[in-house]
């Protein structure tokens, strides 16, 4: 279990003042200007050594991609900030928003100053009103107190932090997507390359990270990468906020070292699984896009990256949504497919035409009212989508069917013969 | 240059290329529906992935750029698999109604299924119906077959410049729409059709008409304009179904105009098939014998020496040389092309042409307007002035009235005063001028076709050489002219120094004086109070109004019945060919000069085509050789005389009625009723 003095985020529920003083008596803004006199290089190298991992779901290392910012471009830079969380499951950057803002804010500075952006704008998710407003304030009070604006923390740097309000459609949280958006343009993913680091908001070089991996930043930079990449396992260090929700007792957000075991995790900050760990049926460990684990593999497996990945799903945003013996597992998975049907933007054809596809089949094998080869179909189908899409949509939509065909096959053909049973003694 | 290995083959590309040209260098065939050469990559549509090194996942050649050392494959499994699913997924909501889609035979998605689709369908679900939408009378729409390339959206947005189609909605409720379901206010937006890699954007006046492979299809050039675009006429039997766009470069890239696409239904329309004469203020039908003994009498009556013929927007240099030497074989110098009152430096082929080349827009930095609204005198330029103005970010400036051009302009003046200005640096244009390192002028008819139209040429020579727009390698100085007729014309000297200046009022006194019989080529958009007195003899194939008043009345085919000779506005010579035989008895209008001059003294020395195309280059080298660019000729006129002060009007009042064809058309009647006068 993660020791108090190793957290980061010490707001984290709220219980304390949100404002700029209580941020300052959690050490937000203390000292920032010393940590700038370090320099771009030190803040970055830094970062790298820390081996902090994107936090948005990709877990791309974040000081890499802070690097690839040009260093002499003699164009504008830009940091944007991705607080568009509408993962289902997903509610880790909400309580970063509203309950602790300077720690993102003082973020934006330090990472904007590495990059050498001037200009930063945090794409809100336009349901998190009252979010947007502790925000809004938040970037007032330290304009006030002279954190930001110009020479930010007499550090002799200008940088301007903007908010921008999304519209509520889940493709803007895919980055580039998200610069179309915010251009004022319609959301659709970018083609890449050219990458948004060479040619990104207005096509200046262009940074985009989620704000955990910036609310993060000041305080590794405080207590050192060494630190930091002592929490964890090696590749997959430091803390990160798990968002728990589902059949437990105690659904919550909380932060915890990486590589945490899944069922310590829920037992000790969920109040376990409702009914019992042994009522457990399957658990989507990072958000709806990952394949699910059943039982067998959540009795064992860790919460990080790389281990998820051994057991092909992913760590994506850490949203665990604990599933009991009483779900329709199969039922559960169309509801997300009918999510990624809802939600894909209709650029590329494999996505557009896919989800929907795989919505309907997934809706007829609730009854069981398809063919036994259906589900090897559905199976073609998901791969046919996977890997060729213009984002990552295509291939979230397609790894929980495949979750379930991978580990409920049974499940479904149980309900196919069942639907045909039923329909012979009519 | 770099070089790329693609499947095993090692080859050299250009820097810039993306993955897709670099596998056509190869030779290698990559299938696609969103990319198109000409506009901006898209990569939506997936079915270009190729396989790359280092990469986990398939890539989309059409937007990955080629690098040194990149090693691809196109004819993988995997690849062979990703492309069967994407055709799979754009057939599952395709509705499959090729028996009755005007697509079928020439469409891209029925090609490639052919080659990338599974042979049965694994979609049990419903498949998806889209509403079509409405977009004007020239482009149907059977949105259902939609596979959402966005290449209209493209084109529109990029070329056309006009914002009016757009993809609504999002996933699989994204839809093609134009928004507000008007009409696409573009003069180019027939090319939407020919972009469509489906069956979604259709030709609406073509439709259910004909298959491709019935169609005799007929490589010619346009006459709308004076561009001479190049287009491909599809016929079936004596019907001129559509006009397509072919591939050409140095002129229309591949676009042409609405009018050039859809005027063709005139072709069918009020057409003269024999000839008439009129007797007791009627128009009787009768044959041909007797109308050319008729107007041998009256030539001969009126005094063969002061016959005058006038040439129109259409006549064609076999025409105007029979013509000429006709009326001349009479002992009468009276001819002349300049219905419009038309003004040019004679013995001057810079003062009347397009010098620059069509192509030299590409790399104007700046381009002087004067007079003249392009995208109604010739889209197709037009456009390719609006590349320039997104590509190099050429300036533009416009002297006369302000219009929407589809670029942003600098807007000078209305009046043509401010050529002086330009001339003694005063103007805001100046100092681009004097620092551009490529600038074009483009003059228009409407600021020469003016008693002081001389003047205004020589004017603007002067600030061409001013502000090096010609120079001794390149000369910059461009006449925009409306007719193709017109350089031709000139070309063969078919004009009469006596009618110059004063066009309509000379005319008038000749007609007054002698009464003289008058051939009218297809002349039609001449001033008709001038012509009181005379006898009228009206070559022409539609019964427009001029028809009406002539005293005889002699059919001529259309452009599509014949094979002409014209000059575009470069300078270039040109040639269309028949695509069917003259409707009725007409007859191509030098025969009906040969025929003429049997009756008379000096018999004209042609019996056939070949034989008086042979005369006109002997006569006139330039017409030795066809679809060549003349060598640009200097600047060698111009004086600096002061401008008359007059606020400039362009001439052409409607787009899609500017000729006796597209008047007759009714699929253009619609069009201005809707686009330009807003009448649903």
């Amino acid at each position: 279990m993660l020791k108090e003095e190793d957290k980061i985020f010490k707001n984290l529920y709220g219980k304390e003042d949100w404002g700029l003083k209580g941020a300052y008596k959690r050490g937000i803004w203390s000292n920032t200007n010393a940590i700038l006199a370090r320099g771009n290089d030190y803040i970055i190298e830094e970062i790298k050594k820390s081996e902090l991992r994107g936090r948005g779901g990709a877990g791309f290392p974040t000081g890499l991609k802070w690097s690839f910012m040009p260093k002499n471009s003699g164009k504008p830079h830009y940091l944007v900030v991705n607080a568009d969380e509408s993962e289902p499951g997903t509610c880790k950057d909400r309580e970063i928003l509203r309950n602790d803002p300077h720690l993102l804010l003082e973020g934006c500075l330090v990472s904007g100053f590495a990059m050498h952006a001037h200009n930063c704008y945090i794409y809100i998710r336009g349901e998190y009103y009252n979010e947007a407003l502790n925000l809004q304030k938040a970037i007032d009070e330290a304009y006030e107190a002279k954190l930001l604006g110009k020479d930010a923390c007499g550090s002799g740097w200008d940088f301007n932090i903007y908010l921008h309000r999304g519209a509520g459609a889940y493709i803007c949280g895919e980055e580039t997507a998200l610069l179309e958006s915010l251009e004022g343009k319609k959301g659709q993913p970018r083609l890449k390359p050219p990458f948004p680091a060479e040619s990104g908001l207005y096509g200046f070089p262009t940074t985009v990270n989620n704000v955990e991996s910036i609310a993060v930043a000041p305080t590794i930079l405080r207590k050192g990468a060494k630190w930091f990449a002592n929490l964890g396992n090696p590749k997959n260090t430091g803390t990160k906020i798990f968002s728990i929700s589902g059949h437990v007792n105690n659904p919550c957000n909380v932060e915890e070292e990486m590589g945490i075991p899944l069922k310590e995790l829920i037992e000790t900050h969920a109040g376990g699984v409702i009914g019992g760990w042994d009522n457990l049926l399957a658990i989507i460990p990072g958000g709806a896009s990952v394949p699910l684990i059943p039982k067998s593999i959540c009795d064992t497996v860790k919460m990080d990256f790389d281990n998820l990945l051994k057991v092909q799903s992913g760590l994506g945003t850490a949203a665990v949504i604990v599933m009991n013996k009483s779900t329709d597992i199969i039922e559960s998975i169309t509801r997300l497919s009918n999510f990624y049907k809802h939600e894909s933007c209709g650029q590329c054809t494999p996505c557009r035409e896919g989800t929907g596809w795989m919505y309907r089949i997934m809706k007829k094998m609730i009854d069981g009212s398809v063919q036994l080869e259906d589900i090897d179909k559905l199976d073609d189908v998901t791969r046919q989508i996977e890997g060729h899409t213009i984002c990552a949509l295509g291939d979230a939509a397609a790894w929980p069917i495949q979750g379930l065909i991978r580990h409920f096959k049974p499940e479904i053909e149980r309900r196919i013969a069942e639907f045909n049973k039923k329909k012979e003694v009519a | 240059m770099p070089f790329i290995t693609i499947d095993n083959q090692e080859i050299e590309f250009e820097d810039g290329m993306t993955v897709m040209q670099a596998c056509e260098l190869a030779g290698v065939e990559i299938p696609r529906f969103c990319y198109h050469d000409r506009l901006s990559i898209a990569g939506n549509c997936r079915m270009c992935l190729v396989e790359m090194d280092k990469s986990p996942k398939p890539i989309a050649s059409c937007a990955m750029p080629a690098t040194e050392g990149m090693k691809i494959k196109t004819n993988t499994d995997s690849i062979k698999r990703a492309r069967k699913g994407i055709m799979e997924f754009l057939l599952i909501n395709h509705p499959l109604d090729c028996p009755i889609c005007d697509q079928g035979g020439e469409c891209d998605l029925q090609d490639q299924a052919l080659h990338y689709g599974l042979d049965r369908s694994r979609y049990e679900e419903n498949k998806r119906a889209v509403k079509n939408k409405y977009m004007g009378p020239l482009v149907g729409t059977i949105m259902t077959r939609c596979i959402h390339c966005t290449r209209c959206v493209r084109f529109s947005t990029e070329i056309a410049g006009v914002d009016d189609l757009g993809l609504l909605g999002r996933g699989e409720n994204a839809e093609i729409t134009t928004y507000l379901e008007k009409a696409i206010e573009s003069e180019l937006s027939g090319n939407v059709i020919d972009l469509c890699p489906v069956g979604a954007l259709t030709n609406k006046p073509y439709a259910f008409k004909a298959r491709p492979w019935e169609l005799n299809k007929t490589e010619s050039v346009d006459i709308f304009d004076a561009m001479g675009s190049s287009i491909r006429i599809d016929t079936l039997g004596k019907k001129t179904l559509r006009v397509l766009p072919r591939l050409n470069e140095e002129i229309n890239e591949e676009w042409i105009s609405d009018k050039s696409r859809f005027a063709i239904d005139g072709l069918s329309k009020e057409r003269i098939d024999i000839p008439y004469i009129k007797r007791n203020g009627k128009l009787i039908s009768t044959e041909w014998d007797e109308v050319l003994n008729r107007i041998t009498q009256e030539i001969s009556k009126h005094g063969k020496e002061n016959t005058l013929a006038l040439s129109g927007k259409f006549t064609d240099i076999e025409t105007l040389f029979a013509t000429k030497y006709f009326v001349q074989s009479l002992g009468s110098n009276f001819f002349d092309c300049r219905y419009d009152n038309a003004q040019f430096i004679e013995n001057q082929r810079s003062s009347y042409l397009f010098n620059s080349s069509i192509q030299e827009i590409d790399n104007a930095e700046v381009i002087l307007l004067v007079g003249t609204n392009p995208r109604w005198e010739a889209s197709v330029l037009n456009a390719r002035i609006r590349k320039s103005y997104i590509n190099n970010d050429c300036k533009i400036g416009l002297i006369g009235k302000k219009i929407d051009l589809t670029y942003e302009y600098s807007h000078l003046s209305d009046n043509i005063e401010h050529l002086n200005d330009l001339l003694n640096d005063r103007s805001p244009f100046s100092e681009l001028l004097k620092n551009s390192k490529k600038s074009l002028m483009i003059i228009g008819n409407s600021a020469i076709n003016f008693r002081d139209g001389k003047e205004v040429l020589n004017v603007c020579s002067e600030i061409a050489k001013k502000y090096n727009i010609s120079t001794n390698n390149f000369n910059g100085f461009n006449v925009l002219q409306q007719d193709i007729s017109k350089a031709g014309a000139i070309d063969i000297g078919f004009y009469n120094n006596d009618f110059a200046q004063n066009f309509d009022q000379k005319i008038k006194d000749h007609i007054s004086k002698f009464n003289p019989v008058v051939f009218l080529l297809s002349c039609d958009e001449i001033n008709h109070s001038i012509l009181e007195g005379a006898f009228i003899v009206y070559l022409g194939h539609h019964g427009d109004v001029l028809a009406q008043l002539a005293n005889v009345v002699l059919p001529t085919p259309a452009y599509t019945e014949k094979s002409s000779t014209y000059v575009n506005m470069e300078g270039r010579v040109l040639q269309t060919t028949r695509c069917y035989h003259p409707l009725g008895e007409s007859k191509e209008e030098w025969k009906i000069f040969r025929s003429l001059s049997n009756n008379f003294s000096q018999k004209l020395r042609f019996n056939n085509l070949s034989e008086l195309r042979n005369e006109i280059s002997n006569l006139f080298p330039v017409f030795k050789e066809i679809n060549n660019l003349p060598s640009s000729s200097k600047l060698d006129f111009g004086s600096a005389t002061k401008i008359e002060n007059r606020v400039l009007e362009y001439n052409i009042k409607n787009f899609y009625m500017t000729d006796v064809i597209s008047r007759a058309s009714i699929t253009m009647a619609n069009c201005s009723r809707e686009i330009l006068n807003k009448v649903a």
